[in-house]
């Protein structure tokens, strides 16, 4: 396996890298969002709920 | 045996659903995109004409598929939320709607890397391009017009109009190879068959497949926030695990 070549794809590297390192990037920060989106929300229920105890 | 067929349209019964079904779409997903991009860089032979250019279809032709698919499923849930009322369908349709918009952009950004060495263009106004770009501004409309709104159900129905008055988009896309002298070639795969390469299509549709169940798994993970959110001031979601701990 020649990896020199296997990146080079014959010449259309950057276009072939382009493309799968985008699309990657792009689940790996839609993943990241969706995470932090659920982190988040946990954290005002709960200080919804701390905010509602302290009456 | 009389069924239930409203059980899961409830927000609470679905959440824990959603939850629970999450990994069995992820995983899989995850194992597939694996392998489809195995056979497409490994056991697919170079193209006569393109080269290795050409790989570039395992992750364009799925992304523009599901740009599609998506937007048809977020404006049928968004229709089924405006008819039905339900908020759980309109609660899907927003759930989808970033997910759908990033698959459009992936589309179309793959999409001119691969025209530039092809075409000698990154772009060109013709028919399928163009239709697809305004796919994409249709998914932005969307967000941003239901992040417009205050009240939740008034953004729902909003957005279920926009959604369901931009469904015209997808067949023009769809057809637009066929109906107009479109740059973009015709389609390769037809109901009568295809003269791809086998190990080609069989990655295509195996990254196709594993682009699939990972847009179930984010927009089931992504419903569950905008389920809680939205139904914050109920007592079963101040009685969640998760938000007691």
């Amino acid at each position: 396996m020649n990896w020199y070549e296997f990146f080079a794809m014959n010449g259309y590297g950057f276009f072939v890298w382009g493309s799968y390192g985008v699309a990657v990037l792009i689940f790996l920060i839609e993943i990241a969002l969706v995470r932090h989106k659920r982190k988040i929300t946990l954290q005002q229920l709960r200080l919804m709920r701390d905010a509602g105890e302290e009456e | 045996m009389s069924i239930n067929w409203f059980k899961y349209s409830a927000p609470s019964t679905f959440y824990h659903l959603a939850g629970k079904l999450i990994p069995w779409f992820a995983v899989p997903a995850a194992f597939l995109f694996v392998v489809g991009l195995y056979i497409g860089f490994f056991v697919a032979p170079p193209d006569a004409v393109q080269s290795e250019a050409y790989r570039i279809i395992f992750i364009h032709v799925p992304a523009s598929i599901l740009s599609m698919f998506i937007y048809l499923l977020m404006a049928g849930y968004a229709a089924l939320g405006l008819i039905f009322n339900t908020r759980l369908s309109s609660m899907m349709a927003t759930s989808l709607a970033p997910t759908g918009a990033l698959f459009a952009f992936i589309s179309l950004w793959t999409g001119a890397l691969w025209g530039k060495p092809m075409w000698g263009a990154w772009w060109v106004w013709d028919a399928r391009l163009t239709s697809e770009l305004i796919l994409l501004f249709l998914y932005l409309g969307f967000i941003a017009l239901q992040a417009s709104i205050d009240d939740p159900r008034r953004a729902d129905r909003a957005g279920a109009l926009l959604a369901i008055v931009g469904s015209v988009n997808v067949p023009i896309i769809y057809f637009s190879v066929k109906w107009w002298n479109t740059l973009h070639q015709g389609s390769t795969i037809k109901f009568t068959g295809t003269s791809m390469h086998i190990a080609m299509q069989q990655a295509m549709f195996i990254t196709l497949a594993a682009c699939w169940l990972y847009v179930i798994a984010v927009s089931l993970a992504r419903v569950r926030s905008i389920i809680l959110e939205r139904e914050r001031a109920t007592q079963w979601v101040s009685e969640l695990q998760e938000v007691r701990s």
